[in-house]
């Protein structure tokens, strides 16, 4: 090991990487990965951490490397910074022990969804299927208690895991930090600036031709699922703020929202599961344990049966569906703090970190 | 096609537009296709005004002048200054086919006028190359090393290629050669350097063994080009014996001085900037003993070139330094002692030539010369790498393959390397040889595609 305060096999491994790629230069062009590589000679641990996050996973940097396998270089920045970015997300994790969440993250995520299954069915099931309307099967308080319960403390959890990771970076509080900073590392987050390949013809994802499929896919997921918050969102404020009670009518603003935003989360990720599927395996994790996909189809499985739900007003399967699409939601909430949730935000703040280091480094 | 490099794959895709029907035999595998043009960086093509990836112009004559001064004017005017005059289209041309271009990279911004950096390197640009090509329907056989080729008196009849369990014997109405040059093939480089080549480092591909050549020479064609002259830069040690690349290269030369095995200086380390001390050093490396020479800075020089690949050996005395690297102690002491007395202070710029020297030294360093006493030290082992050859085939400005006599073949056509030695006799310029692949690699297409339609 050639820096002592390097925690980890990868983190060597990404700074062996580095060393390597700032000696050559060639993928400056694809993403903020290298131009913020190019700024620094040694790569220690708040370094490697910062630039893994930075890195969209878009493998143009792989199908592009003249020192990639079978190079006894053995150069492979995709794979080796998604690793990494793992290994981030459980090393900043609150609290410190739901770390280990990571490291098996599709299997725990299975058994939050099951145990959720199994609890709202206990709690819930049996006499009270018979209702019509949901507030009959649950009523509106406890939902809303529960679900705001779970949502408050996964935000909570959230917010000091970046919060850790935003001080190991260096940032100065957010107080202080010029807002253009902030605003540059939303916009770039928010467009996928960088799976664009550099030139806009997009990035080498699932295989060696550029394409955008994955950059519209997540954007059919990203914006999906703000349109179900805006949703949700929209109905508290009705039903608190005008007592206006759900079930809504179809041409109200939080169906509008819900049904849009439900139609592309469920596009969204099936587009992304189909791509990971067929996708090189080249410049894949080695670690990622179904973290992903787990994911993807916990938002999946929560889109098509709210869908579903809709349609069933009325029937007798009201019920059963209900709870089986509030175990989807109560999963999902709960590995929000503990899944890759959690990669939006990392990517932010290594965004934010590259717009604040581009303004310094041209102030001085 | 024989070779599926920059200038194969241009060739193959130029006459697979005209209408012929294309094969490309390339002698490596998949994860090795496409030679050196796999490691490069840029070309360099001629322009009038700026364009959307080049600064201000860079006419004919300026671009032929660098050629000359490079090259000793050992070239053929003709052909360089068709080159340079065809090389305006090369950028666009690349554009349309899926090529992209990117700004300067970080640390080469002196070639921003003259130079057109690949977005993603040469891997990116072959890689858009070979979709191309799939798109055109042009077949790619890999593993496909030609062994023999058949003439009939001036007129290509058919190529065989080593495959297993039997021999393929290929037949095509023409033949493109653009099979790289003979720089993996260490016999052949000691045919023409001695036993020294044994030490060499080759930067690129390891599948230019020259069999082409050899195949095209014994069939009468014209040979062109020294088989000892080839571009050699000086590199790290450490670098693999062969596809090291880029980042294999030490550019502190200029900031420290060099010894060699005996600690002793042998050539002035300031004379000029680095494009050109870039191509000198690798020759000079090669005539000391072992092929080895030492770059030795001090403290006040870190992080003041580009960051090598390799770490640098690092002591906080001279002595232990030349203990680490396995030279006489006190004749490294007393090299730079004798440095350092000679040094005349002045005003230290890198960015140009500074006057910085020494005096009373037999052989003087005239640019950035500065004491070297602040530990603690670092040494950089340097050998000659070998980027490219220059030998080769004689050729028109058609492209067309020449014979010994002063004829043409009726039906052969050459690219890329194999005859760049007719412009670029000696010496480099930075992006020339993707120039002249692109050049000829299109010239060749289209006159193959034309012949063969006929």
């Amino acid at each position: 090991m050639r820096l002592t305060d390097l925690q980890s096999a990868t983190q060597v491994e990404a700074e062996r990487i580095m060393t390597i790629c700032n000696a050559c230069r060639y993928c400056e062009g694809h993403c903020a990965v290298f131009p913020a590589m190019e700024k620094r000679l040694a790569f220690e641990q708040a370094d490697v951490e910062y630039l893994a996050n930075l890195c969209h996973n878009c493998g143009s940097c792989y199908h592009h490397c003249q020192y990639a396998d079978p190079h006894e270089f053995q150069v492979n920045v995709p794979q080796t910074f998604s690793d990494l970015r793992q290994q981030t997300y459980a090393t900043y994790a609150f609290p410190r022990f739901m770390g280990k969440a990571f490291e098996n993250n599709g299997m725990w995520a299975t058994i939050i969804t099951v145990l959720s299954f199994f609890s709202l069915f206990w709690f819930f099931g049996g006499s009270s299927f018979a209702g019509a309307a949901f507030y009959d099967i649950i009523p509106h308080s406890l939902m809303a208690n529960t679900f705001g319960a779970v949502g408050v403390v996964a935000l909570l959890a959230l917010v000091a895991g970046i919060v850790r990771y935003w001080r190991a970076l260096s940032l100065p509080s957010p107080l202080k930090l010029h807002w253009g900073h902030i605003i540059t590392g939303i916009k770039q987050g928010v467009t996928l600036k960088y799976l664009d390949g550099g030139s806009g013809d997009g990035c080498t994802y699932p295989n060696e031709a550029p394409s955008h499929a994955r950059r519209i896919y997540h954007q059919l997921t990203f914006f999906g699922f703000m349109l179900c918050f805006a949703a949700t969102s929209v109905g508290t404020v009705y039903h608190y703020g005008f007592n206006w009670i759900a079930p809504y009518a179809f041409l109200t603003l939080p169906k509008i929202l819900g049904i849009s935003g439900g139609i592309g989360l469920i596009i969204g990720p099936i587009g992304l599961l189909w791509l990971k599927y067929i996708a090189d395996d080249a410049p894949k994790a080695t670690a990622n344990k179904g973290m992903d996909a787990a994911f993807l189809i916990l938002l999946l499985m929560t889109s098509i049966t709210g869908l579903v739900l809709m349609l069933a007003k009325g029937s007798i399967l009201l019920g059963p569906i209900l709870i089986i699409h509030l175990s989807f939601v109560l999963a999902l909430f709960i590995t929000l703090p503990y899944g890759k949730f959690v990669h939006g935000f990392y990517r932010l703040v290594a965004l934010i970190k590259y717009a604040y280091e581009n303004e310094e480094s041209s102030n001085n | 096609m024989v070779g599926g490099g920059h200038a194969g794959l241009t060739a193959a895709i130029c006459a697979a537009e005209l209408g012929a029907s294309v094969c490309i035999l390339e002698g490596a595998p998949r994860t090795h296709r496409a030679g050196n043009s796999r490691h490069t960086r840029n070309l360099r093509p001629m322009h009038k005004g700026p364009t959307f990836v080049l600064q201000d112009t860079y006419t004919e004559d300026e671009y032929f002048d660098d050629l000359m001064r490079v090259t000793d004017g050992i070239t053929n005017e003709h052909l360089a200054r068709m080159t340079i005059r065809e090389s305006a289209e090369s950028v666009q041309w690349l554009h349309d086919h899926g090529v992209r271009f990117q700004p300067p990279l970080g640390g080469t911004l002196h070639l921003g006028r003259t130079n057109a950096f690949f977005l993603g390197g040469g891997k990116a640009v072959m890689n858009a190359l070979y979709r191309e090509a799939e798109l055109l329907g042009i077949e790619v056989h890999y593993d496909a090393e030609v062994i023999d080729l058949e003439f009939e008196v001036d007129t290509f009849k058919n190529a065989t290629v080593k495959y297993e369990p039997e021999n393929k014997v290929i037949a095509a109405a023409t033949l493109v050669a653009a099979s790289g040059g003979f720089e993996s093939n260490i016999e052949w480089l000691k045919e023409a350097w001695g036993a020294v080549a044994e030490n060499f480092l080759i930067r690129g591909t390891p599948y230019n063994m020259g069999g082409m050549i050899k195949l095209l020479h014994k069939n009468a064609a014209q040979q062109i080009g020294d088989p000892k002259q080839c571009h050699a830069v000086a590199i790290d040690g450490r670098a693999p014996k062969f596809d090291g690349g880029i980042v294999t290269r030490v550019d502190c030369v200029s900031l420290g001085i060099v010894v060699n095995d005996q600690a002793h200086r042998f050539y002035d380390e300031g004379e000029d900037f680095w494009p050109k001390r870039y191509a000198i050093w690798g020759r000079l490396v090669a005539a000391q003993n072992n092929q080895v020479g030492h770059v030795i800075i001090d403290q006040k020089s870190k992080g003041a070139f580009m960051p090598p690949v390799f770490p640098p050996i690092v002591a906080d005395t001279i002595g232990a330094l030349a203990h680490k690297i396995g030279i006489d102690e006190e004749q490294l002491i007393k090299t730079i002692e004798d440095f350092n007395r000679s040094v005349v202070p002045g005003n230290f710029d890198h960015t140009e030539l500074d006057g910085c020297h020494t005096d009373g030294l037999e052989i003087a360093k005239t640019n950035w010369a500065r004491t070297i006493d602040q530990p603690p030290y670092s040494a950089y082992s340097l050998k000659p790498g070998i980027t490219f050859t220059y030998l080769g085939v004689g050729v028109t400005d058609k492209a067309q393959v020449l014979m010994e006599n002063g004829a043409m073949y009726k039906n052969v056509f050459a690219a890329g390397e194999i005859m760049a030695g007719n412009v670029l006799g000696k010496g480099y310029l930075a992006g020339i040889g993707m120039t002249i692949g692109g050049v000829f690699g299109r010239k060749a297409g289209k006159e193959a595609a034309k012949n063969a339609l006929n």
